[in-house]
């Protein structure tokens, strides 16, 4: 932990001072929002991860649904992982929308509009919020797959609760990456949204190899402490 | 041949013992009941509002309604060891919640027949579109809503408080069925719109979420 730690986090804070100052001062002012559109560098690299953490997530849990009975160990370090991106999905999820209130208050003069966009991404939050939960409330072998099933759930759910509400209706602008024509970024704006994009990546990453070593070390502490109450029943039968 | 006779076994030992005891039922009816009239004194529609909003009330009922069954469905099952006689049973996983699902979704289609009356009497209601499409509607409805509803209920089975565990982690799932259940149902009721992509979606999501659960049952009914 303390080497990802000596890693992760210098590169990390370097690239987010680097973004943060591409953000601030080198990025132009935009024509119509103002400074305000400056929190767009921070929106968007979270929306960004937390739409890459939860399949993260869900390969972690197909993993752990698919080796559970041959390959424990495998399911074991599996089933980690999915904790550890479902925690992260939740953190990005959390910042991408509470940045998009703040953003949407001065600009749309709403705090929220129930839109394709907005909608889909409050339900991928509370998909996981109530993912957590079932691990929380489960208790002993079974969390593990019970979660893990869940995932799976999830992972077919958001793209149909996104089809459904964009039928529903609409207010988000049309993508910025890949939309129409007059849609796209001003190329001075890119540099700070890569050095943001490339920050909270680092971050994120950083942040879900701890959670998984620390969620690593509590199964084999689990482990070691049943091993020692059989052995310890053993020592008695005899 | 076998596998049909094994889902109308547990299905009619199901409808028996509701036959008997009509627990489900009473408190599904007395429930939904109960929501119609609290909504309607919340909202206090006049006959153009309430074509609006009964949709919407009709499925929030429902849905809420059914969360008190399926609570006890699998709660049966429990007690002297039943749940573990049929995990080690040979017939497949698959037949079990097969004909969980379809006695839920005789329980619930029940409870319509009995409140779609009261809703037309309390709401005043009177479909300016095609009101036969809502036999189509509601069927499909209380599949959505009994498929993942049986399948979360033997999910947070044997968790600390399954009966609150339950509606947390049905509700956002059902989402997008309640969205287009909402959705055909207003569509037809006032006419303003085809609810023909709604009744498409809902049919979609019984298919795929009835071949998911249907695939992960076996994984959650051997869950240790």
């Amino acid at each position: 932990m303390k080497k990802t730690l000596l890693i992760g986090l210098p590169i990390s804070l370097a690239l987010l001072a680097m973004g943060f100052y591409q953000a601030m001062y080198v990025a132009p002012t935009e024509a119509t929002m103002g400074n305000i559109q400056r929190i767009f560098y921070y929106h968007f690299p979270s929306a960004i991860m937390a739409l890459l953490f939860p399949y993260v997530n869900f390969a972690a849990s197909l993993v752990f649904l698919a080796t559970r009975r041959s390959n424990p160990l495998r399911a074991q370090a599996a089933d980690a992982l999915a904790l550890a991106s479902a925690e992260m999905t939740l953190i990005f999820c959390s910042i991408g929308l509470a940045t998009g209130m703040l953003w949407a208050r001065p600009v749309w003069g709403i705090w929220w509009t129930w839109d394709e966009r907005l909608t889909s991404f409050l339900m991928l939050w509370l998909i996981y919020v109530s993912y957590l939960l079932l691990r929380r409330f489960t208790a002993g072998g079974q969390t593990q797959t019970l979660a893990a099933v869940l995932s799976v759930f999830a992972a077919i759910d958001v793209p149909i609760v996104y089809m459904s509400i964009r039928w529903w209706r609409t207010q988000h602008p049309s993508p910025v990456i890949g939309g129409g024509p007059n849609s796209g970024l001003d190329p001075s704006m890119w540099p700070a949204v890569w050095w943001n994009l490339a920050g909270w990546f680092v971050w994120g990453v950083m942040l879900v190899i701890l959670r998984y070593k620390l969620e690593r070390k509590r199964q084999w502490t689990e482990q070691e402490s049943a091993l020692q109450a059989l052995e310890a029943s053993l020592e008695t039968a005899r | 041949m076998t596998y049909v006779r094994i889902v109308w076994a547990h299905l009619a030992k199901d409808l028996r013992l509701e036959w008997r005891s009509k627990d489900a039922i009473n408190g599904m009816l007395f429930f939904s009941l109960l929501v119609v009239v609290l909504f309607s004194f919340a909202f206090d529609p006049t006959m153009a509002v309430s074509r609006q909003i009964s949709g919407g009330i009709l499925w929030v009922a429902l849905l809420f309604a059914s969360v008190t069954a399926l609570n006890q469905t699998w709660t049966r099952e429990l007690r002297h060891q039943v749940l573990d006689a049929q995990r080690m049973a040979p017939s497949p996983a698959s037949a079990l919640f097969l004909s969980k699902v379809l006695a839920n979704f005789l329980f619930v289609s029940m409870i319509q027949i009995v409140l779609g009356p009261l809703f037309i009497v309390f709401y005043n209601l009177r479909a300016i579109g095609q009101g036969w499409l809502m036999l189509l509607v509601l069927p499909l409805g209380t599949l959505a809503l009994v498929v993942n509803g049986t399948f979360f209920a033997a999910l947070s089975l044997r968790t600390r408080n399954r009966e609150m565990l339950l509606p947390l982690i049905l509700f956002p799932v059902s989402v997008p069925a309640l969205l287009a259940m909402v959705q055909s149902t207003t569509a037809i009721l006032t006419g303003e719109s085809d609810p023909g992509l709604w009744i498409r979606m809902l049919g979609g999501y019984d298919v795929i979420f009835l071949t998911l659960c249907l695939l992960l049952f076996e994984t959650i009914l051997g869950a240790e």
